[in-house]
């Protein structure tokens, strides 16, 4: 789904449904991971994004198929978003042949070129001066696509993120910097990472234009994505955007959570992003049936996917060695 | 033919490079004014400031740059100043450079060179010294070259830039000032093959980079007592042409392995365990190294003079081969 330029105004029903539905396949679909993981069915540990759906909904319905995307270690939802298929992805995090890499990368190295995800990484701010990179790739070239990355607030913690600020705004390249701030690096609270209180603040040194949003709510990520990417595509200047988010799940799939109150997170969920869209839809006239069917349908679609997923093959222990390098080298690793 | 400084051979060789493919882009920190050693002097004229780009000192972000940009088909060329500087990049260049095209189970590929300067010469103190090559071929993933001459270094480099993978290209800064004819003829040479330099009977010598020149010297002493050694340039240290040193070994019987870098954990190390098993039935001794003792480098002349190995260290473990 793109929907590039319009206005939240113009979206009509069908497309705020279309929203409503990405949102619950994000939701869904982690809520699978999370439920294969509980039964030793996903290796490594997944990160869910629960909770920040809206950040990859609202910013990824103003992407074109040719833009590139690149995110951090809770990525599935920026995946989904970009348009890459829920069968590949899902079969990429069980580690199976069908998934997007073939299962060399999982849950935090997810790549799909075909719909221009270059690409998550497992170390935090690790991927940020990449899509510098990428963007700076489009510039040379005059190609009209542009670079998106997101990072969680943990990232500004890192030389890397404020070395790349520069360098974007020095180089004036088309990089849009999505920070989804849900306040917690890993199991701290941001207080006690940072003095900084607002993640926006870091861009205003280097000159780069940025706002901070309600990340939760969907229409408002949407409307500042949109203003932000049509800047970034009339000027080639990168744009920072924080979307302030809560993060519901735990740091990874089996996290205990004891750094945070049942309180805290019931308060939070009363900010769930699929509620308040859906309230948003009722007082549109939107019916409960309509809205149910959504979920419904997606849910159908989903199990689906991670049935198939779970029957694709393993794979072959003997490709192990491929694709190390590009180069048909002679690697004798044993003499 | 023309006479020709290493510096001025690997300009000329990215210059013909960046003429030949336009998606070639240099970068690093002051590369349009011709960088630290004056490698990219003049090409900002000839291929324009959109080519040759000058970088903030910011070695993490521009590796990650040159990286991103490679996935999306450019092919840059990064200079890292120092390697002692490649440590401030070594996330993106083991987490990301090296692993991009596995993780990705094959979509993608990272034809990017590193180019960088490593080794001791004129008192350039324990920051930008270093040999650190062996921290890099325990990465599955990057090409590691290391030439040995001006005229190695052209055609090495010429392969490297046309490599879809990220390759480290080592230059030894006490190579910059030699000069050497530079066949106008001469292409790109080939990646994973090592070179015999000298022939020879006795001993196997295997040296790389600088320690060539070096292993040359001693080879010359030791003839003179009529002791006669097969020199042996690695030129890549990834990948490792093991096979041309079994092939020296099964004439020889006995080898020995020369580097710059500290003797602990190095190639020598990867080297002699390699060759310890493929040549095992040929070997009359143990296959021994020379390198740098387990020290930083200094400052001083006289105690960089002291820490540094020469061709009387090789020599001496020659000696003690054949004796």
């Amino acid at each position: 789904m793109t929907l590039q330029g319009m206005s939240v105004k113009e979206l009509n029903k069908d497309m705020l449904l279309a929203f409503y539905e990405q949102l619950w396949r994000i939701r869904l679909f982690e809520g699978q991971v999370q439920r294969l993981a509980a039964r030793g069915e996903v290796p490594g540990f997944p990160h869910l994004s629960t909770g920040q759906e809206a950040v990859a909904v609202g910013v990824c319905a103003h992407l074109r198929e040719d833009d590139y995307l690149f995110s951090g270690h809770r990525a599935h939802g920026h995946v989904l978003a970009k348009g890459s298929d829920p069968y590949a992805v899902f079969a990429e995090i069980i580690g199976r042949q069908d998934g997007v890499c073939r299962g060399r990368g999982g849950s935090m190295h997810l790549v799909d070129v075909a719909h221009g995800v270059l690409g998550a990484t497992g170390v935090v701010a690790g991927n940020v001066s990449l899509a510098a990179g990428a963007a700076w790739a489009a510039q040379v070239r005059g190609e009209s696509r542009l670079a998106v990355v997101f990072f969680g607030d943990g990232a500004t913690g890192a030389g890397v993120f404020h070395e790349t600020l520069n360098l974007a705004s020095l180089w004036q390249l088309p990089l849009l910097l999505v920070c989804e701030n849900n306040g917690m690096a890993e199991f701290t609270s941001r207080e006690e990472h940072s003095n900084v209180a607002k993640v926006s603040a870091f861009a205003v040194p280097y000159d780069i234009p940025a706002q901070t949003i309600d990340g939760n709510d969907v229409l408002a990520v949407y409307e500042a994505a949109r203003e932000a990417i049509e800047a970034i595509r009339a000027s080639g200047a990168p744009r920072l955007l924080e979307c302030m988010t809560y993060r519901m799940a735990g740091h990874y799939v089996g996290d205990a959570q004891h750094y945070r109150s049942k309180e805290e997170l019931a308060a939070m969920k009363q900010k769930d992003p699929i509620d308040r869209l859906r309230r948003h839809l009722v007082k549109q006239g939107v019916s409960d049936n309509e809205l149910e069917a959504v979920a419904a349908r997606v849910k159908t679609e989903l199990d689906a996917v991670v049935d198939r997923a779970r029957r694709a093959p393993r794979p072959d222990p003997a490709t192990v060695l491929e694709d190390v390098y590009s180069t048909a080298f002679a690697m004798a690793q044993r003499a | 033919m023309m006479e020709l400084t290493f510096i001025e051979i690997i300009r000329r060789a990215l210059d013909e490079e960046m003429a030949r493919d336009n998606s070639i882009y240099l970068l690093g920190e002051d590369v349009a004014a011709g960088g630290a050693f004056g490698v990219t002097r003049g090409l900002v004229d000839k291929h324009g400031a959109r080519r040759v780009r000058n970088t903030p000192i910011s070695e993490a972000a521009i590796t990650g740059l040159a990286t991103g940009a490679a996935l999306c088909g450019l092919r840059p060329v990064l200079e890292i100043m120092f390697i002692d500087f490649a440590t401030l990049a070594m996330d993106c260049l083991v987490n990301q450079t090296a692993k991009y095209r596995y993780m990705a189970g094959g979509q993608l590929s990272v034809p990017m060179v590193v180019r960088t300067q490593a080794g001791a010469a004129g008192g350039a103190a324990a920051q930008h010294s270093q040999s650190l090559e062996s921290w890099f071929i325990h990465v599955p993933g990057l090409v590691v070259v290391a030439p040995s001459s001006p005229s190695e270094a052209y055609g090495l480099l010429k392969s490297a830039i046309r490599l879809d993978d990220p390759v480290l290209f080592i230059e030894h800064k006490r190579l910059y000032a030699m000069k050497e004819p530079l066949d106008e003829q001469a292409g790109s040479l080939p990646i994973g093959q090592a070179r015999v330099v000298r022939e020879g009977h006795d001993v196997t010598l295997v040296a790389y980079s600088a320690m060539v020149r070096t292993a040359l010297e001693a080879a010359d002493a030791l003839s003179r007592d009529g002791i006669s050694v097969e020199v042996i340039d690695l030129r890549s240290l990834v990948p490792l042409d093991i096979q041309t040193l079994v092939r020296s070994v099964a004439k020889t019987h006995r080898a020995v392995i020369a580097h710059e870098a500290v003797e602990t954990g190095g190639v020598g190390a990867e080297v002699a365990a390699r060759l310890g098993v493929a040549a095992f039935d040929e070997l009359d001794a143990p296959i021994t190294r020379v390198g740098c003792p387990f020290a930083p480098i200094p400052f001083a002349p006289e105690l960089e003079q002291a820490l540094l190995p020469g061709s009387r260290q090789i020599e001496q473990a020659v000696r003690e081969l054949v004796g």
